[in-house]
């Protein structure tokens, strides 16, 4: 069974891009919800939980979208697993935010 | 801890569903003990949220990188190594 | 990861990294207000994280290398105990964690790898470039570890033995890269500014001052 996340002598890997990349502030938030909520301090998720979340994204997705893109669709999935925080209601702030970015 | 710098060993080829820290590409390749790490919790429960509990020990394993890539394109002498907790090892045939 | 995206600054195309254009960014922030609003996480605990993030930078690991470039024995103790030989210097990675240094020589070159996720010293080179977590070089490195370097401008003689090491679990690794040739009467503090971030992952060396410095 190949697993999407297991990438070691992944067939068909071109050339490695170099360019850096400084992180966006979302990035930086991404990583900070995560290192906030795996702190032993809150201890909500553990890093073990974050990749089981990673690895499990549907293929397509893992391998479509960005590092931290992950992040932030596996801390979701967390959350909700974990009754933290409902879909409906992350969708609905998402929804809110959009609207001050208008104003 | 089950094994000792120098020991051989196999990797499982188990292809367990869940979540593992054993890459598939050395599963069932053989190779030595190059370090024993100590005792961690183990990822494998702690991924759905359980305490890790037994912990297991880790070890660094070498591999000669022409018994793990057949078309290996680089030098017989060159080495790979990775991190396996013992429940992913069984002691190679013949070995000590 | 930008690979697939282009270099150029086409207007009308995907800006992959640009805040407002990933609807994941946007769930980002709906996740820190929920978490915030709902008391889960407060904004200091964000705060305090982001600062510890921006404030690692390979500046840590390079100071560690320079210490054992010129002390024979603190070299030894870096090899043996990472965090304690770190504390000696003033850094605490208490909190981290386990490191191993690895060192290379003119007989053994380490490199640096996570295939699973992308695993990293953070603790002493700050947040991994996006090359270390790309798709491609989690694939290669440890399949043709000297084609990689090569495409990083370093090609190794084939009597020195390639090491790969895939740091799959608890445990991290940085490279302590071999001294440069013709800095034997430089400074510490000027052999610190030679030590790359990437010659601590192990895909390049660092290199001598050029001549007029």
């Amino acid at each position: 069974m190949t697993r999407v996340h297991d990438r070691g002598g992944w067939p068909g890997a071109g050339p490695i891009d170099r360019q850096e990349h400084q992180l966006a502030d979302w990035e930086l938030l991404a990583d900070a919800l995560v290192q906030s909520l795996a702190s032993p301090h809150r201890g909500i998720i553990r890093i073990d939980e974050l990749r089981r979340a990673i690895e499990s994204l549907p293929s397509p997705d893992y391998e479509s979208l960005s590092y931290y893109e992950r992040w932030i669709a596996a801390v979701e999935r967390l959350m909700i697993e974990k009754k933290i925080v409902t879909r409906e209601e992350i969708d609905a702030k998402v929804a809110t935010l959009g609207e001050e970015c208008r104003e | 801890m089950r094994f000792r710098e120098g020991d051989r060993v196999r990797v499982r080829a188990d292809d367990r569903a869940g979540h593992v820290r054993t890459p598939a590409y050395i599963r069932g390749k053989s190779g030595w003990v190059a370090a024993a790490h100590g005792e961690f919790r183990n990822p494998e429960s702690l991924a759905y949220g359980d305490e890790g509990l037994p912990k297991q020990p880790l070890y660094l394993v070498g591999f000669r990188q022409t018994d793990v890539w057949p078309r290996y394109p680089g030098r017989p002498t060159d080495t790979l190594y990775v991190d396996v907790y013992e429940h992913w090892l069984s002691p190679e045939e013949g070995s000590a | 990861m930008s690979q697939g995206h282009g270099h150029g600054h086409d207007e009308h195309a995907p800006i992959r990294h640009d805040g407002h254009s990933s609807p994941l960014a946007r769930r980002a922030r709906a996740l820190e207000a929920l978490l915030t609003e709902k008391g889960v996480l407060t904004p200091a605990d964000i705060r305090s994280a982001i600062d510890a993030l921006v404030s690692r930078t390979p500046a840590d690991g390079a100071k560690l290398v320079a210490r054992a470039w010129v002390d024979p024995a603190f070299k030894a103790r870096l090899l043996a105990d990472p965090k304690a030989a770190a504390a000696e210097l003033g850094i605490d990675l208490t909190s981290y964690a386990r490191l191993g240094v690895v060192e290379n020589t003119d007989k053994v070159h380490h490199v640096v790898v996570c295939t699973l996720c992308s695993c990293y010293p953070r603790m002493l080179l700050g947040p991994p470039p996006a090359w270390y977590k790309s798709l491609n070089y989690r694939a290669r490195t440890v399949a043709d570890p000297r084609g990689v370097m090569r495409e990083f401008g370093l090609e190794l003689p084939p009597k020195v033995e390639v090491r790969v090491l895939d740091s799959t679990a608890d445990m991290r690794y940085l490279v302590l890269p071999r001294r440069p040739p013709g800095t034997e009467h430089v400074s510490e503090a000027e052999l610190r500014s030679l030590v790359t971030r990437d010659s601590m992952i192990g895909v390049s060396n660092p290199q001598p001052e050029r001549a007029h410095v």
